[in-house]
């Protein structure tokens, strides 16, 4: 039997043909013609005669309906990345006895969904020698917390992270004093 | 049955042993019996197999970070790249144009979908639980994996309700599952 090889698109993961189901339509097709421009005359060339068994009304209905669809879509995605830029990563300065501080980064999650908090810590904790792990804050979000003066490093670590996946959003830093209640 | 799957459903994970994967293949023969003569290329014999025990008793036999085959009882389900990979392998069906929408969507598929002048079905008749890979007309690969919930002639006759149990489609969870 022969393997039989399929195309895949690289916006949308699906096989070329299915990309007009798909949410980012526009795009799959802008990258369809980048890579591979056989395989897009074949499927969107002006010679290509539809075979379809619906009724051009039914058929009209469909293509509507998802326009209304990949519309949404393209408007949520402007949503996100407006969202994006407005918010910022905090890294907080905390200390914990004169000398010590520990480290707290917050608001990770915004990095996109594939983003394992786990796994950061973990790398966290290799790569500075320090105890770090991932604990819910007050606002019950996961942060990450990091046992020992590293927030310079961690902003460092952060913004390569950030390049590797063509991102930006801001850093901030922020310290909070040494309260000493008992006096 | 994969509309949410994200890797927090995987329980555990454990390299299967050789004779486990020595039955798995002669029982993949017996479902799928064209699979004979690749078998071998799709489970190499020195690789082990993984096997990733998941929510709701759904078993995914992984190979190189890439699924192959999921068990959710006793049959075996091609994952939709595998599919892909061998289309002749596996029974088919066809919908017509207007139900890829709602398939890609995750909907069980009805019986009009698969009458209609667009679709296709086999001519002979298949029992109820019959795996079938399902296609849609103007398209060249499977979109879905599903499972009849009435026989062929039953569909054809009866064209009502649900035809299609609806298992796994293009960009559900296991389709953007990373298995790493």
């Amino acid at each position: 039997m022969m393997i039989h090889n399929t195309i895949y698109c690289g916006i949308c993961t699906l096989p070329v043909e299915f990309c007009e189901f798909g949410k980012t339509f526009k795009k799959c097709k802008l990258w369809l013609e980048d890579t591979n421009p056989e395989k897009f005359n074949n499927l969107y060339g002006s010679n290509v005669n539809n075979t379809s068994s619906l009724s051009s009304e039914k058929e009209n209905q469909i293509s509507s309906s998802l326009a209304k669809m990949q519309l949404k879509e393209e408007r949520k995605q402007e949503r996100e990345a407006e969202n994006l830029k407005n918010s910022k990563i905090l890294i907080k300065r905390i200390p914990r006895t004169k000398h010590k501080h520990i480290v707290a980064i917050s608001n990770l999650e915004i990095l996109g969904s594939d983003i394992d908090m786990k796994k950061i810590a973990k790398s966290f904790a290799s790569k500075f020698a320090t105890g770090s792990s991932v604990s819910k804050n007050a606002e019950k979000k996961d942060e990450i917390v990091i046992q020992g003066d590293v927030a310079e490093e961690v902003e460092e670590y952060l913004t390569a992270l950030m390049k590797e996946k063509g991102i930006e959003v801001k850093i901030e830093h922020v310290t909070e004093r040494f309260t000493n209640k008992k006096k | 049955m994969f509309k949410k799957f994200t890797k927090d459903d995987v329980h555990t994970r454990t390299n299967l042993k050789s004779s486990v994967s020595k039955t798995l293949k002669a029982k993949l023969i017996k479902q799928y019996p064209l699979l004979e003569d690749v078998v071998d290329d799709i489970i190499p014999k020195k690789v082990p197999i993984t096997l990733f025990k998941c929510e709701d008793k759904i078993q995914l036999y992984v190979i190189d970070n890439q699924i192959l085959f999921y068990q959710q009882f006793d049959d075996l389900i091609p994952e939709l790249r595998i599919v892909h990979k061998y289309p002749e392998a596996f029974p088919r069906v066809q919908v017509d144009r207007g139900a890829i929408k709602f398939v890609l969507s995750g909907a069980n598929i009805m019986c009009p979908g698969l009458t209609s002048a667009g679709a296709k079905l086999p001519d002979e008749d298949w029992p109820v639980d019959q795996i079938v890979t399902i296609y849609a007309e103007g398209k060249e690969n499977a979109m879905a994996v599903g499972k009849l919930s009435m026989s062929i002639n039953d569909i054809k006759t009866i064209n009502k309700n649900t035809g299609v149990e609806l298992y796994e489609y293009l960009g559900d969870g296991l389709w953007h599952f990373k298995a790493e």
